[in-house]
């Protein structure tokens, strides 16, 4: 990565136009061609420098439900609790965090009730309470990494 | 934020361009032939979805950890209720806060309102950040935490399905 590839991560984490020709428009602020543009996009793909280029969607708008649970599970039983939790396909993320609530899951499906579904049938398999955790207000995220 | 309504076309689009842009010169031409659509129609569409909301943002999408953007950490505070919707919003804004939400509290386990996600190059980073939190939040917060993960369980992430295709919305 060079300090044009930083220049592109910097300039370009929102913001790339919605034209007939964006490389060539976005390019001109970088001092970029359209193909080097592009070819500097592809080759930061390609070594995983970035993960995606394009359109970052609003998960809500797509009509599904999320919701983030936490569960306090102890120690000997983390590993077992921890697969059966993954083992559900509705289960998007899973972390250990450090915390006495020590596992921290999201859970998306299409509705809501499906969701209610998943979080009975693994406290039933647990043995232990999940605490459900929906979003009650979202907050605009100013996001930008700095490369 | 306000919801504006999609359609069944801006969802033919959502799905043909959730995974990403072609890296071609005119990416929403190639967007428009792969669904029978005409390029303005496209985007219009996006454009619309942009100004909605719908779409947060188009364009790079770094691999954190690839900058070096190592530690990251779950912030999490009580809040007083009346002021979470000025105080969230001040806090998303930041530039160092990868999600911000409102959710409900479990006591007596968990009583804290506000989840911030923050990213740094280190742990002392992730404290300072929190640290430049708490200076905006002042009285107006009564405890806080910071959750570091220590291990990856699992990580699919979310899709949106096809209608038709309901199982298929893991990565």
């Amino acid at each position: 990565m060079d300090q044009i590839d930083r220049d592109i991560i910097n300039a370009l984490q929102g913001g790339f136009p919605i034209t007939e020709h964006p490389f060539a428009q976005a390019g001109q602020g970088l001092e970029l061609g359209e193909d080097d543009l592009i070819a500097r996009i592809e080759a930061m793909l390609a070594d995983n420098t970035l993960t995606r280029f394009g359109p970052l969607y609003n998960a809500d708008t797509m009509g599904g439900a999320v919701t983030l649970c936490a569960m306090s599970v102890p120690e000997k039983d983390f590993e077992q609790v921890a697969n059966m939790v993954n083992s559900f396909d509705e289960v998007a993320h899973n972390y250990e965090r450090s915390h006495e609530l020590n596992m921290w899951f999201v859970v998306g499906a299409g509705t809501r009730q499906e969701i209610d579904a998943v979080l009975h049938a693994i406290e039933q398999a647990a043995g232990l309470e999940v605490h459900d955790m929906p979003k009650t207000s979202e907050f605009f995220i100013g996001l930008r990494f700095e490369a | 934020m306000d919801k504006i309504a999609i359609d069944a076309t801006d969802k033919e689009i959502i799905l043909a361009t959730q995974a990403g842009l072609e890296l071609v010169r005119e990416p929403y031409k190639q967007v428009a032939q792969q669904l029978g659509l005409s390029t303005s129609a496209v985007l219009e569409r996006m454009k619309a979805m942009l100004e909605g909301g719908v779409i947060r943002r188009i364009g790079v999408i770094p691999n954190h950890y690839a900058l070096g953007y190592r530690s990251n950490g779950m912030t999490v505070w009580d809040i007083a209720d009346d002021q979470i919707l000025t105080l969230g919003q001040k806090i998303g804004n930041l530039p160092f806060v990868s999600h911000c939400y409102e959710r409900p509290r479990h006591p007596p386990q968990w009583t804290y309102n506000l989840f911030a996600m923050v990213h740094a190059k280190t742990r002392e980073g992730v404290e300072q950040q929190a640290a430049e939190i708490q200076t905006i939040l002042g009285d107006n917060c009564r405890a806080h935490d910071i959750l570091y993960s220590t291990r990856i369980l699992k990580k699919t992430g979310l899709r949106f399905a096809n209608q038709n295709d309901q199982n298929s919305k893991r990565e």
